[in-house]
């Protein structure tokens, strides 16, 4: 137990003296939030829109305006013919432009037909798709509003309300949170865990730890103590941050979340422990931690593409990375709210591999050299 | 009782073979050298009898203890000190001498006299981190934390090299002392003139044992007689030599050839003739006494 002990406190000492690991792991997950929180937001505000037609024209007038008041959009200039779009779009002077068929307002009576034409630049179809949709959105009211002009009544419209519940504002963080959280989980129990392992290999300490006594799997379980506690920080900071400055709610039980990342985090350090068990080299163990742990958590753990919408075979790969259930989990914890039931499956299967890993890494770790 | 017995010990890295049926046997209390140059198996063989390493074949014995079956009890009377610089550089030098102690269930106060000579000397630099210590002073740390506890048999790869003259000088004092105090010293070095400071040795050559004894026993298994030559034109000379009838072998040593000759069939007279003859003829010639590395010559291209 003394020798447990003495390689806690040795752990401990190669990571806060290391100013560089002990930066990284603090200042990573606040990066991380602030940097998705702010810079990479998928929503879209304050979309400057330009437009081309006949200010005269009091229908005209009637759309440019509501435009200009609606609270995501903004009328930037008027345009005096349609050709100069593209240059507009060219020097980024706007995000999209409206234009006006001619004879607007008169085609605009019963027995007209008014044509408004909505560029987007396709150049960023995502955003590119929400711009002309507000756009669509504005003009379709002002399209109801101009019905019951014209015929002084109500026609029987069907106008659908969408509500997204869990998230009323749709904001993005709710969804990044869980992502970044399950990221960052990770990335400090797996990678670091796995590149501590194989440094003691690389300068050869490990065989000196392998010479004495001490039994290797207690040497192990040392190494990743100092990560479990450092991702436990990691994992409030997280949450703090979601918490206020996000302002992303935790609204199921706490301690159910802390104990999903807790299963998590096992699951993450016995990965780690497997890739330091088959790299020979600090390159290497971080060559796969980036490439074969990052990238696919980053690509197939739903945080920025659904995986509902994925072939069946990347489907099916999906599954095999804990990073997407822990997030499955957090989601439905932290946002929606619920209890251990309706997670249970997700805990399930962390655990199971959790198990899994935790053996196989255990029984492949080598007590020799080879 | 023998400290070491091996026998028959083999190991292969995929085509390449390192041991082949190594055997040897190391007294208890005496400091036995393996000497070979790089890549002869040295560390190879240090890995299997510190039981960090399998054999592919043979047996062997450390303290009565079976290398592969008793390791766990094996681990904790032995020392070991790795051929490269294996502590932990952030670290400091007294952090590194109390976790390796701790390691091995003990506590650098309780064996503070096992170590305290050589201890002493890195005692003022105990709070400086371990990287930055200098070549010499790193080695005696790691030779600390190699005996903080008190084992029986020391196994040190190459604990010399890389290290000043005056340190190497010292290192071997210190491995007489650690002798005396009755702890088996086996020790491996390239340096063919720290052979001498052996008990026992044995010479190692592409994975086989060439010859073991004492010092002197093998130098006086050399059953030539030697001649140091020295001219202006070093490397024509050399294959002229080699040439001369009688002369067994020449090999070039530091700023002159050694030659071995029949005492039989020429003499130093016959050859300094011949040389002149074959226009060499300012070279000097002086008789000399073989050292371990003429064995290691003779021994290695017999």
């Amino acid at each position: 137990m003394k020798e447990f002990a003495a390689s806690v406190v040795k752990e401990f000492r190669h990571i806060f003296r290391d100013k560089r690991t002990i930066l990284i792991t603090m200042a990573m997950p606040v990066v991380q939030i602030i940097l998705f929180g702010f810079a990479v937001s998928t929503e879209v505000n304050d979309v400057r829109v330009a437009f081309c037609g006949d200010m005269s024209d009091p229908a005209v007038r009637s759309v440019v305006d509501r435009i200009d008041n609606n609270g995501y959009l903004r009328i930037v200039r008027r345009l005096s013919d349609p050709g100069e779009i593209t240059g507009v779009f060219r020097r980024d002077e706007a995000d999209a432009a409206v234009c006006f068929g001619r004879n607007f307002g008169g085609n605009l009576a019963p027995s007209g037909h008014a044509q408004i034409r909505i560029i987007g630049d396709g150049s960023d179809p995502n955003t590119a798709r929400m711009i002309t949709g507000y756009i669509k959105g504005v003009i379709q009211d002002e399209q109801g509003d101009a019905e019951v002009s014209f015929t002084g009544e109500r026609k029987a419209v069907m106008s659908p309300v969408v509500q997204l519940m869990y998230n009323p504002a749709m904001k993005s963080s709710y969804n990044f949170v869980p992502g970044v959280m399950g990221l960052i989980l990770m990335l400090i129990c797996t990678m670091m865990t796995a590149v501590s392992i194989v440094r003691e290999k690389e300068t050869g300490t490990l065989e000196l730890l392998l010479v004495s006594p001490v039994r290797p799997l207690w040497i192990m379980l040392s190494k990743m103590m100092p990560y479990l506690f450092l991702s436990a920080v990691n994992f409030t900071t997280i949450l703090l941050l979601a918490h206020y400055v996000m302002k992303v709610p935790v609204n199921g039980s706490l301690f159910l979340l802390c104990v999903a990342a807790l299963d998590f985090v096992v699951t993450s350090l016995a990965l780690g422990l497997l890739i330091s068990v088959i790299s020979p080299n600090q390159k290497t163990a971080l060559l796969i931690c980036g490439m074969g742990l990052t990238m696919p958590t980053m690509i197939f753990s739903g945080i920025i593409f659904p995986c509902e919408s994925m072939p069946r075979v990347l489907q099916w790969f999906s599954d095999i990375i804990p990073a997407k259930w822990f997030i499955i989990i957090v989601k439905k914890i932290m946002i929606q709210g619920t209890g251990l039931a309706s997670a249970a499956r997700e805990m399930l299967i962390l655990t199971g591999m959790a198990a899994l890993l935790l053996a196989v890494s255990i029984k492949s770790f080598r007590t020799r050299l080879q | 009782m023998d400290a070491i017995v091996i026998e028959g010990i083999s190991k292969s890295y995929g085509d390449v073979r390192a041991l082949q049926d190594i055997s040897l046997q190391v007294g208890s209390g005496e400091i036995f050298g393996l000497i070979g140059p790089d890549g002869a198996g040295k560390t190879s063989l240090f890995r299997i009898m510190t039981t960090l390493m399998l054999a592919d074949s043979g047996s062997g014995k450390v303290c009565g203890l079976d290398i592969v079956k008793d390791c766990r009890q094996l681990r904790r009377i032995i020392g070991y000190m790795p051929g490269r610089f294996s502590l932990y550089q952030d670290l400091t030098v007294r952090e590194n001498l109390d976790y390796f102690a701790t390691l091995f269930g003990t506590t650098v106060r309780d064996n503070y006299s096992n170590i305290k000579e050589i201890y002493s000397q890195i005692e003022p630099f105990a709070d400086r981190r371990a990287g930055k210590l200098s070549g010499g002073m790193k080695q005696k740390l790691a030779l600390c934390c190699a005996l903080v506890h008190r084992p029986s048999v020391l196994f040190l790869d190459e604990p010399t090299t890389g290290v000043d003259a005056v340190s190497r000088r010292d290192f071997w004092t210190m491995l007489a002392r650690i002798r005396d105090a009755g702890v088996t010293v086996f020790v491996s070095t390239p340096y063919m003139d720290e052979a001498a400071m052996c008990d026992r040795l044995a010479l190692i050559r592409d994975g086989s044992i060439i010859g073991t004894g004492t010092p002197d026993e093998i130098i006086a298994g050399f059953p030539f007689r030697l001649l140091s030559v020295r001219g202006r034109r070093m490397y024509p000379l050399l294959k002229e030599l080699r040439k001369t009838p009688g002369i067994v072998s020449c090999f070039s040593f530091g700023d002159s050839h050694h030659a071995a000759y029949r005492p039989e069939e020429t003499g130093k007279e016959k050859i300094l003739a011949s040389l002149s003859a074959a226009g060499f003829g300012d070279c000097t010639v002086m008789e000399t006494s073989p050292g371990i590395e003429d064995c290691f010559m003779w021994l290695s291209h017999r």
